[in-house]
């Protein structure tokens, strides 16, 4: 039963008849090509028809959704045709609990990113519109493919667009930060390329993950292989000290850029470790677990500190995102159920607090055309229902019970301890150096919780709190029935994952078991030989 | 499968969340009745509830085998082999927190439609009100520890709210901030303790699951140390929300809050949720002596220290402020000396008198047009005859003088500390087959092979086991140094209580006249809340009498079937003499405390005090600035954080990282191509040298 679970995670459970995921997949595309036939200066138009594209790409996930089967192992819905034949490239998308809450996310913040830029954005909006929708593609493309050569192409896709955004509609320095944001990322995908057109060959010419994946690859070829996928995605996340990108992309993007930026595109990171670098490469993963986990700990620190002595709220926000990802970090390597529910969860939460906490920081620079803390202080008494919900997502960020933030933290630390407990008869060398790793720093990565709380609640005194000092800010006026609109869906769901998040947990479980029957044993078997073998002796009395 | 068999429950909880609910999102359009209103029947409703719940669960007593009644909501969080409900438990300890919460609650709330009518923030006020009363009840209802977990951050989260209630003072929503943030420490250790409890006792929270697994010894979970290190790190949560040392710093700022805050939150439900949850998990506690003698010695530690700090304060709020975190610190001696129920026995009572006091104060500082320097008080007995009586009523309770409520816990804490005695049978008993496991894997971690010599095995674990008795019989002494720190609490209690009194209410008016003359008795919204709680002052501790070998002791045996393994484990036996002896010596105590400020303050401040504080100068200064403590974090924690974040993102984030390791390649694969540019000069005979000077050393290089 266990062997078949495992083996089945990478296959296809179900084909589907009708192209549903390609449509998804290229809904948006079509939106931004028949905005082409828009004249430039109908602005309004232009705003209409990207929302309207988003939501009916909304809709279609939402069908995807529905008809998803929670309790299936392996990719559903899949469309599996011959692409570039020549080469053996195939186009598979294919839905599984991974991608499908990534899937969710992207589709249900692109309406609320539009709604968002209609302010936010004062300029060429076609264009705007027109590179959003093909980013969106380019994200939705890259969740679903499990072709490798298509997910590259997806994955650069996303690229050009977000360029062009924070290029065209960001800040001062935009150019900077764009090119700083190209290059760095390009710097990691090259790499990647060269190690899928390795496996291409190794293959002897098929890019599909599944295939690809039953390779038996030499050590030697697993670490370095491993190590070319994961520079790629760990600058995506960003890991630190890959993180410099980040704080200067999201300072100089324009708001839907950003929330874009935090909502989804850093969670193709993460998403890529556990769809591509793991399965691949198992056995690396164990190897590179102790500095991966070190990493994840240092960012999760790091970030905070980072963020604590920022003056602008964009850039403390970009760097509670390095903290925050840490967490996930933290949940990918353990690699254990519970931690890797939690990071997959936490990956969506992160999108809908932190884009919450960008659209706020953007209703508040479209009033003052600043964002340096000290402008403001006091702002509570002149915008209550903005201070409202600025402390309400807050508190979501900081993980308070009840919110999602905490759901997701409390299982990713809940399976770290577990896997730094484990409870073997034999505590003998090999395997305690990784125990006590992940205690150690487990217990240091908590800090992080406390530290949270010490930036956001001093940001949050800053701006709101306090008297009224400077005179710029006595004319603010609070949120409009739009603001409040968005604002109000982004709390719902807040409160719904953190009151009820078996709803989300439900979409994942399937999927996280099986991962971890597939690759934990390989993966134990390199950083804790000794539990590996626990392990799989309880799995043979579990099995009896 | 589960027996859901009271949906009350969860009413009693929905109910202030709804009211929290209507009255932050519509509160703006209602007028201050209806908020009024909305705010304080929900919490009314819940306590009516709760007597309803405390009912059927006396009329369970006897005939079943378990005084308990539980609901099922839904499943919360599920992950992996992790999986807690959103479920309710109400047995005697819960039932009787119910009865506190809503009660005491529900009298606040009264209070508050007269305290705050003149301000217009009122809806937001009841809101955070109803909402704090949710969390509380949350934290007490709550089936298992993450349910407890949610209220705990919940209380956290609504009193930093509450203390920042009048953001626009900065002070003010500094002190929020400061207790938010000290909590967190805290709550970092209660974090940690559940997933190590998760990872050591089959992941589940649940209480009786947990008592289930820590009752018997073929479950043991690990062995003392590790036990131990769960317990401190739960008290650390404790030390956080209950304010002991070294966390206590934010409940003395937590005065900013509006005063029926003061007394609801950070003196009657609150604070006390760090005791609650040390008996809740008495089970766990009794396990590990070592844990119990540091949160004996803490909590005195605590009880003294600040009851010293409220001997010289002059702010009637901070003298009550400290005098909380003195009782805590009874609290917490007590639980730590495993007098699990008289420790939540001090809770009950205090919940009164405390809140009595609180709100007494509040009604004093309106009154006096929210000048609150005792300095500036006096005579103030025949202007506000209604707050007097009840005042003092109160402080003839926490002073500890008989017959009122105070003297009951108290003494019966005292007397508990005493005689405090681990039962190192039962504990060995539990403990044995750990001390076996410990040698099997001492003697395997010898060997190369892995096998043991089976003979070895017994002779090491009856050392390990001899050890351990020793480790524990060391402790014994400590029960001694904790009672005499206590009784000197006592001591100052007595006194510091009544300095207040005097100052406030007795003697000539030292303020401003204009002040004095519209001062005026409270209206009856105010005044109720006084009556009925100083009411409770004097008879809530009958439920507690220790007369008769605990045989009229209603309050202990009710809570009985919780705190039954805990008295097991720590069984301590007082013959009836030494309990008699001790109750007069508290009692001479206490009357000493009450003579002495009556001697030094009973006409205002007298020169004996005056002089008292210039001859021991620095002494008086430092209980003045409380010890430096806040000025010592400053120091060492807040600066360094700042400092070292700035030097990090400057030296490594910015110039390590950023610049040398990801611009500096780039710059430097841009000098690369200047250079590289030189070379390409269009000159021809440039090249051509180049190209005779390359032929040349291949020539060179090959011959």
């Amino acid at each position: 039963m266990d062997t078949s679970i495992a083996q089945n995670w990478l296959q296809f459970h179900s084909l589907s008849s009708f192209p549903l995921l390609t449509l998804l997949c290229a809904m948006p595309l079509g939106f931004a090509l028949l905005a082409l036939a828009i004249p430039d200066e109908q602005t309004s138009a232009h705003k209409a028809w990207s929302f309207v594209g988003s939501l009916v790409t909304l809709a279609v996930a939402l069908v995807v959704l529905g008809g998803f089967d929670r309790n299936a192992v392996g990719l559903q819905q899949v469309d599996d045709y011959a692409w570039i034949p020549s080469f053996g490239a195939r186009w598979t998308l294919g839905v599984d609990g991974l991608s499908l809450p990534l899937v969710m996310l992207t589709a249900f913040l692109m309406p609320i990113i539009f709604a968002g830029a209609w302010s936010a954005i004062d300029k060429r909006w076609k264009e705007f519109s027109i590179a959003m929708l093909i980013l969106e593609t380019g994200m939705l493309g890259s969740l679903l493919a499990v072709d490798l050569l298509s997910f590259y192409v997806f994955w650069e896709i996303m690229l050009v667009p977000m360029y062009l955004i924070v290029g065209i509609w960001g800040g001062k320095d935009r150019i900077y930060a764009t090119v700083k944001f190209f290059i760095y990322t390009m710097f990691g995908s090259l790499l990647m390329l060269v190690a899928i057109l390795w496996l291409y060959q190794k293959s002897g010419g098929s890019f599909a993950l599944a295939q690809l994946a039953a390779l038996n690859l030499s050590d030697k070829e697993q670490t370095w292989l491993f190590a070319a996928f994961a520079l790629a995605f760990l600058i995506k996340v960003p890991v630190f000290p890959f993180h410099t990108w980040l704080p200067d992309a999201h300072t100089e993007a324009p708001t839907p850029g950003s929330v874009v930026l935090a909502g989804v595109m850093l969670k193709l990171g993460t998403y890529g470790l556990l769809r591509f670098a793991i399965p691949l490469f198992p056995s690396a993963m164990g190897t590179f677990s102790p500095l991966l986990m070190t990493l994840a700990v240092i960012g999760i620190i790091f970030g905070a500190l980072m963020a604590y002595v920022q003056t602008d709220v964009k850039r403390l926000v970009a760097y509670s995102s390095v903290s925050h990802l840490g967490f996930v970090m933290l949940g990918i390597v353990i690699f254990n159920e519970e931690s890797l529910q939690g990071a997959v969860l936490q990956g969506v939460n992160h999108g809908i607090s932190t884009g919450a906490l960008f659209l706020l920081v953007g209703y508040l620079y479209e009033r003052r055309h600043t964002r340096e803390i000290s402008e403001f202080g006091g702002i509570a008494a002149k915008m209550p229902v903005y201070a409202a919900f600025f402390v309400f997502v807050t508190m979501s960020s900081i993980a308070l019970p009840l919110t999602n933030g905490f759901v997701g933290e409390f299982l990713i630390f809940a399976g770290s301890f577990k896997e730094g407990v484990q409870a073997v008869i034999a505590p003998v060398a090999e395997a305690g150096r990784w125990r006590n790793t992940v205690l150690v720093g487990g217990g240091i990565a908590s800090l992080g919780v406390v530290l949270g709380a010490v930036y956001m609640l001093s940001m949050v005194r800053r701006v709101f709190f306090g008297q009224i000092t400077n005179p710029a800010n006595k004319a603010l006026h609070d949120l409009d029935w739009r603001e409040k609109t968005i604002m109000a869906i982004l709390a719902c769901f807040i409160l719904w994952i953190g009151v009820y998040p078996s709803s989300w947990l439900n979409l994942s479980k399937t999927t996280v078991h099986a991962m971890v029957l597939a690759h934990r044993p390989a993966i134990l078997q390199v950083r804790a030989p000794l539990d590996y073998k626990h392990e799989a002796i309880q799995h043979e009395h579990a099995d009896r | 499968m589960e027996v859901n068999n009271s949906a009350i429950l969860p009413l009693i909880i929905l109910l202030p969340l709804l009211g929290g609910i209507v009255n932050g999102l519509f509160g703006k359009h209602f007028s201050r009745q209806v908020s009024y209103f909305i705010g304080s029947t929900t919490v009314l409703a819940s306590f009516l509830l709760s007597v309803q719940v405390f009912l059927s669960l006396r009329g369970l007593g006897a005939a079943h085998a378990e005084q308990a009644l539980r609901f099922t909501l839904f499943q919360w969080i599920s992950g992996g082999s992790y999986s807690f409900d959103f479920a309710f438990l109400a047995d005697p300890l819960s039932s009787m927190m119910l009865l506190v919460v809503t009660g005491v609650g529900f009298l606040v709330h009264l209070y508050s439609t007269s305290y705050m009518d003149d301000d217009p923030g009122y809806a937001r006020y009841f809101s955070y009100l109803n909402l704090f009363v949710f969390s509380m009840l949350v934290l007490v209802l709550g089936k298992n520890l993450a349910m407890l977990f949610i209220g705990w951050e919940g209380v956290g989260a609504c009193s930093y709210l509450l203390i920042g209630f009048w953001f626009k003072d900065m002070e003010k929503a500094e002190a929020g901030q400061k207790a938010f943030v000290v909590n967190r420490i805290g709550d970092i250790g209660f974090l940690i303790a559940m997933f190590l409890l998760l990872a050591y006792a089959g992941g589940s929270l649940d209480y009786d699951s947990l008592r289930t697994h820590f009752s018997d010894s073929i479950h043991a979970v690990d062995h003392p140390p590790t036990i131990t290190l769960i317990c401190l790190l739960l008290f650390v949560g404790a030390c956080g929300k209950s304010a002991q040392i070294p966390l206590y710093v934010w409940l003395p700022d937590a005065m900013a809050g509006p005063t029926p805050v003061s007394a609801l939150i950070h003196a009657a439900t609150m604070v006390t949720a760090g005791v609650y949850m040390i008996a809740r998990l008495n089970f766990i506690f009794a396990l590990s002596p070592v844990a119990m003698t540091v949160i004996m010695l803490v909590g005195a530690l605590t009880a003294l220290m600040a009851a010293s700090i409220g001997l010289v304060q002059n702010d009637i709020k901070k003298v009550l402020a400290y005098s909380t975190v003195s009782q805590l610190g009874y609290m917490v001696m007590a639980v730590g000396a495993g007098a699990f129920a008289s420790g939540v026995f001090h809770l009950f009572t205090h919940a009164f008198f405390k809140a009595c006091l609180f709100l007494g104060a509040g009604a004093v500082i309106h009154a006096m047009h929210h000048e609150q320097d005792i300095r500036n008080y006096g005579g103030l007995r025949r202007k506000l005859p209604v707050i007097h009586a009840t005042f003092l009523i109160s402080c003839i309770a926490i002073a500890g003088l008989p017959p009122l409520a105070g003297f009951f816990s108290k003494d019966a804490i005292l007397a508990e500390t005493v005689a405090f005695h681990p039962e190192t049978e039962k504990l060995t008993e539990y403990y044995d087959g750990q001390f076996t496991r410990a040698a099997v894997m001492e003697l395997r971690a010898g060997t190369k092979d892995g096998i043991v010599d089976e003979a070895k095995i017994a002779p090491l674990a009856k050392q390990n086991k001899e050890t351990y008795v020793k480790s524990i019989e060391r402790l014994a002494p400590l029960r001694k140094v904790a009672f005499g720190l206590a009784l000197l609490a006592a001591l100052m209690t007595a006194f510091y209580m009544f300095r207040l009194y005097f100052m406030t209410f007795a003697g000539e008016y030292r303020g401003d006249h204009h002040t004095f003359e519209h001062a005026h008795d409270s209206p009856w919204p105010m005044a109720l809340p006084l009556i009925v709680l100083s009411g409770l002052s004097v008879c809530a501790g009958w439920l507690g009498m220790p007369f008769a070998e605990g045989k009229f002791n209603l309050f202990e045996h009710w809570l009985d079937p919780v705190l039954e393994r805990g008295k097991e484990l720590v069984h301590g036996h007082l013959e009836p003499s030494t309990e008699y002896g001790l109750m007069a010596l508290s009692t001479a105590v206490a009357a000493f405390g009450v003579a002495l400020a009556w001697s030094w303050y009973k006409a205002g401040p007298s020169t004996q005090a005056a002089s008292l504080s210039t001859a021991a100068q620095p002494v008086y200064n430092t209980l003045l600035n409380k010890y430096y403590v806040d000025e010592f974090y400053f120091a060492v924690v807040i600066k360094p954080l700042r400092w070292v974040s700035q030097a990090l993102f400057h030296a490594v984030d910015r110039l390590l990282i950023d610049l040398c390791m990801v611009r500096l390649p780039g710059y430097a694969l841009l000098g690369l191509s200047q250079v590289g540019r030189l070379v390409q000069t269009g000159d021809v005979q440039t090249y051509l040298v180049g190209v005779v000077a390359g032929v040349a050393a291949l020539a060179w290089y090959l011959i």
